[in-house]
């Protein structure tokens, strides 16, 4: 699957979380590429592993618990585990940027926005103090913040959530990054003001050309930003493909029964469909595919061998070969 | 912020108020009486007791004796029952020898308990961090006197040298070097000693701040920043720690008065801890409750402080 | 309820999920992994054992090992050594028949001694953190519980009638203290005139006075914490130690009486955050009463780092009186304490070290199992640690 053009590949990634009589399988075998000038949409439900696989490309997974179990994160082709610590922090922020769930947490309370924007310009770059203060003010601008020159003075507290952000935006985009990593950067934030901060993202990518990898558990916002979209559960991808041929023939039953519970026009005044039980804990899944006790059409096979990817064509693939032609995909043992 | 500085003050003034009348009543109303008004003591005879009696007003009322206590106290003219001194002017004696003691003892403290809690949090769980746990742990269990007994035989034995007292007897004389390294090793032992525990619990305490901040939020934002772990250890993490101990520069204030009752025993040193010791042993009524109502004036003003330092270093609290 | 399939399926949906444990099973699962909390737990129930067996063995008129009997010929004898078979009288031969930590400066078996002294700790630390947890729950959970309510002016004059009254009757004025003892039952049987009155739809400006509010209860509790925290704590028990008969009950009460604040502020912050849960909610709703509501819901759940703060505190109290003793006003003879026998050794401490290293040792290996075990349980009921590591 290893495509050279892709500014981003993720192989086979692997990463446990191990405690003294349990492990946990968090991502377990995650393979997807993020290409130039792309937006792909990583979903799925809470627990499933998103933001673990966000963190092991930035290197910021905690070890231990955590341990990288396998795998590669190919980065302009270079694997970034291999890189040392010192490499790694030259990638950080300079070539990769991650923007956080929680706006509210994420920004230091004890200093100021103008420091902490500073802060991600000059760790990377040389500036003189007046071009920092010039380049912040910049940002906060095209962040679309108002009054940036006094905003810069000001403490995290002293602004509103969808403020805050958009701070955290800013200071992503500090060096120029070729790719930003958003991980559910609007779920802590107001319908309105998700979709100004949803607008933004959007603008910015186009106006910067980056690679955008956006992390959601909201189908909606998928279909308005993605161009590839990326299905995880329990630590696999499911299925992958680009945004229409996903949400409009998904071949995985997990994506269809997630797109079932997704309320819409023509489903008004129906009873909402909702998936049965809930995610497995990642130390203990069930054997076989880690979907099949909650999937409407397993058969015997399904708890039994692990299933394996199914091409559909056009970078489509699904996990399921139950659904494969009749039934006739690969299991893998 | 002028609304909290008065309302903070006019509350203090009022616990004060109240400390005063509890301490007044638990040394009046425990039994017994104090040694030169007391029947059984053979040294005085029953017109002298009487005389002490009606000069010290133990023949009023008690809320007389405590209006007259408190009148003398803010003129400066209490004095003390057992040798008719100015009770302000032996405090102060005291308190110029106790000083020494609590400032080590303080520098060392703060010096050693701040790198070594960061220390651990920054490696936690590894074999530093667990040593230096048990480290802690050993040092606040291990009872103050039975710990002084274990260096003074060390030091003693090691390096021949005296550490009894605040210099050695008959140094007199000897050139000024030598005095100031007497004086020296006989304020290492006991400041040390009072260090231990403050050293102990304050490493812990830093530890675990350390530990809490470096799992908050912003951590990780600083990481992903791309910043070396020493910015985000101690620029971004540190930073936060901090705070709480910034507040904890005005609780080291009632530290002043107090002086350790047993390490002075123990050393012979003639500080606070020494006089208050001996003044409860002569139930020297006007020392007690001087030195009770001054450590809590010093209290009442060390949180009065420490609020005041939160106001200023942290910038989430605006009045 | 969907459709009723899938909720049949649920059942079996959750087989592969993680194993279900009890609370007390992830508590112990936690634990475990401490290891210094572990050793600290062994040495706590050790101990325990060994103060009740000190209890047994040391007391009665012959006991088995004699704390008390005095044997000038064996006096200050090292550990392990034999006793001195053709200088003792038969009864004075100790029925181990040898020393194992030695004898005192009057002959005393000092591991009889040890025996008797680990109860009467035990007792000090077990009865002193007693009373300081009691009186922390009750003003701790009456201000976390009642905190918004506010004393009313009847009530304040009531209280302040009899205080006063109480203390000028002690003060030995019988007769205004008579007074105002009358005049604060005065102000209840106004109260209850006022309770009938209130019925009334028009209040009188006399009844609106009455039952004006004035401090909150919170605000009392807390303000009297402030106070007894301006005490310095160790300065506060010597002098009431030393101003009263020495008794081992008085340490006792002293040490309870003057450190009950922490626990008062940590179960009235408990109180807070649990008033506002469901459970209590509920139980509210359900029309239970505020004593039953308090008892049986409330004081369950907040008693979990109570008793992590009593662990601790038994350690404190421990070396509180081990300080004491060593200043002369522990406990008296002729119950033997750790903190006696090492300040009576003191005196030989070059001659007879061991008077002083077994009674240092025993303390700090118990305090620190207290200590070491205290921490680790709260560390484990610390949700936000736990997370971590
Ligand atoms: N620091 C950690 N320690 C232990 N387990 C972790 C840690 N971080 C994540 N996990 C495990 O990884 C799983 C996936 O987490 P996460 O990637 O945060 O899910 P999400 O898809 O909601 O972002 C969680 O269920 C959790 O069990
Ligand atoms: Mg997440």
């Amino acid at each position: 699957m290893a495509d050279n053009k892709a500014l981003l590949s993720v192989e086979e990634l692997k990463v446990y979380f191990r405690s003294e009589d349990e492990v946990a399988r968090a991502v377990d075998g995650v393979s997807f590429d993020v290409g130039r000038e792309e937006t792909v949409c990583l979903v799925g439900e809470s627990g499933c592993g998103k933001t673990v696989t966000a963190l092991s490309v930035m290197g910021l997974v905690p070890i231990p618990p955590g341990e990288i179990a396998g795998g590669k994160i190919l980065f302009r082709a270079k694997n970034l585990l291999d890189f040392n610590d010192s490499d790694m922090q030259k990638v950080r922020g300079n070539q990769i940027a991650m923007i956080f769930q929680e706006p509210l947490t994420s920004l230091n309370p004890v200093f100021t926005i103008g420091d902490q924007i500073g802060e991600a310009i000059q760790i990377h770059q040389t500036a003189t103090q007046s071009e920092v203060v010039e380049r912040s003010q910049q940002l906060l601008k095209d962040v679309g913040i108002a009054d940036p020159a006094q905003r810069l003075r000001d403490y995290p507290h002293q602004l509103s959530g969808g403020q805050r952000q958009r701070v955290m935006i800013a200071m992503a985009l500090a060096c120029d990054p070729d790719l930003v990593i958003a991980d559910e950067p609007t779920t802590a934030l107001d319908v309105t003001v998700q979709a100004q901060i949803l607008r933004l993202l959007d603008t910015i990518q186009k106006m910067r050309s980056m690679s955008v990898l956006y992390i959601t558990h909201d189908l909606g916002v998928v279909s308005k930003i993605a161009d590839r979209i990326c299905v995880m559960y329990a630590g696999i991808i499911a299925e992958q493909g680009n945004k229409d041929a996903v949400l409009k023939t998904p071949k995985h039953p997990y994506t269809q029964a997630l797109l079932a519970s997704l309320p819409n026009r023509e489903k008004r005044g129906q009873r909402l469909y909702s998936i049965p039980g809930t995610v497995p804990n990642p130390a203990y899944k069930p054997d076989g595919c880690p979907f099949h006790p909650r999937c409407q059409h397993t058969i015997q096979n399904c708890s039994e061998q692990y299933p394996g990817m199914c091409d559909y064509g056009d970078g489509h693939h699904a996990r399921c070969p139950v659904l494969f032609e009749g039934g006739k995909g690969n299991w893998c043992d | 912020m002028i609304s909290f500085i008065g309302r903070s003050i006019v509350q203090k003034i009022i616990t004060l108020f109240f400390v005063s009348i509890v301490s007044f009543l638990i040394i009046h109303l425990a039994p017994g009486e104090p040694s030169q008004v007391d029947p059984m003591n053979p040294k005085f005879t029953r017109e002298m007791v009487e005389r002490f009696r009606t000069e010290f007003h133990l023949d009023k009322p008690l809320y007389r004796q405590y209006l007259y206590f408190f009148r003398d106290l803010f003129s400066g003219k209490t004095i003390s029952w057992k040798d008719n001194q100015p009770v302000f002017k032996k405090i102060w004696e005291r308190f110029l020898n106790s000083l020494p003691l609590f400032i080590v003892g303080t520098i060392l403290t703060w010096t050693i308990s701040f790198p070594v809690g960061i220390r651990s949090a920054i490696f936690r769980g590894g074999i530093y961090d667990r040593s230096s746990t048990f480290f802690a742990y050993l040092l606040i269990s291990i009872p103050g006197f039975f710990f002084a007994y274990i260096l003074i035989i060390f030091v003693v034995n090691q390096f021949h040298v005296p550490v009894i007292g605040m210099e050695t007897f008959g140094i007199g004389d000897t050139a000024w070097m030598n005095r100031a390294m007497d004086r020296i090793w006989h304020l290492l032992l006991p400041s040390l000693l009072g260090a231990t525990g403050g050293i102990a619990v304050l490493s812990r305490y830093v530890r675990s701040q350390m530990l809490e901040v470096e799992g908050q939020d912003y951590v990780r934002t600083a990481k992903a920043k791309g910043l070396t772990p020493d910015q985000v250890h101690y620029k971004h993490a540190l930073r936060n720690a901090l705070l709480p101990f910034v507040t904890m520069f005005g609780l080291i204030l009632p530290g002043l008065i107090g002086g350790s009752v047993i390490i002075e025993s123990i050393f012979a040193w003639p500080g606070m801890g020494r006089m208050a010791y001996e003044a409860i042993l002569a139930r020297d009524y006007p020392i007690i409750l001087t030195l009770n109502f001054v450590s809590a004036v010093l209290v009442l003003i060390g949180t009065f402080i420490s609020d005041l330092l939160y106001l200023v270093v942290d910038p989430r609290i605006r009045l | 309820m969907q459709n009723t399939e899938t909720d049949a399926q649920d059942i079996q949906l959750d087989a592969p999920l993680a194993p279900k444990r009890t609370r007390l099973e992830e508590f112990w699962r936690l634990f475990r992994k401490n290891k210094l909390a572990i050793a600290g737990m062994v040495f706590f129930i050790l101990f325990f054992f060994l103060a009740i067996a000190g209890f047994g063995l040391t007391r009665g008129d012959n006991p088995l090992l004699d704390p008390a009997m005095v044997r000038l010929q064996d006096k200050l004898r090292p550990p392990l050594a034999k006793p001195n078979l053709e200088r003792l009288q038969a009864n004075e031969i100790p029925r181990l028949g040898v020393y194992i930590f030695g004898t005192d400066d009057l002959g005393r078996d000092v591991f009889a001694r040890m025996l008797q002294g680990s109860w009467v700790s035990l007792t000090v630390g077990f009865v002193a953190v007693g009373i300081a947890v009691l009186i922390g729950i009750f003003l701790g959970g009456i201000a976390g519980y009642y905190g918004n309510r506010h004393i009313r002016v009847g009530q304040l004059l009531a209280a302040a009638f009899f205080i006063v009254g109480a203390l000028l009757l002690v003060g030995k004025l019988i007769w205004s203290g008579s007074a105002l003892l009358i005049g604060g039952a005065g102000c209840i049987f106004i109260s209850i005139l006022m309770k009938k009155a209130a019925k009334a739809k028009t209040k009188s400006a006399g009844t609106r006075f009455w039952y004006f509010n004035t401090i909150s209860i919170d605000t009392v509790v807390m303000r009297f914490v402030d106070i007894m925290l301006c005490f310095p704590s160790f300065f506060l028990i010597l002098t009431v130690v030393a101003l009263l008969p020495a008794s081992i009950y008085n340490i006792m009460i002293v040490i309870g009486l003057t450190s009950w604040m922490g626990t008062t502020r940590f179960v009235r912050a408990e109180f807070l955050s649990l008033r506002e849960q469901d459970f209590v909610a509920a139980a509210r709703a359900l029309g239970l009463s505020n004593f039953r509501i308090i008892f049986r819901h409330m004081v369950p759940n907040a008693v979990a780092p109570v008793l992590v703060s009593a662990t601790i505190g038994i350690a404190t109290a421990i070396l509180t009186e081990a300080g004491l003793s060593f200043l002369g006003f522990g406990v008296p003879p002729p119950h033997a304490t750790w903190g006696n026998i090492l300040s009576d050794g003191q005196r030989f401490i070059f001659d007879a070290p061991w008077l002083t290293f077994v009674p240092g040792i025993a303390i700090l290996i118990v305090v620190l199992s207290f200590n070491l075990f205290g921490e680790g349980l709260r560390d484990v009921l610390n949700p936000k640690l736990r997370e971590r590591n």
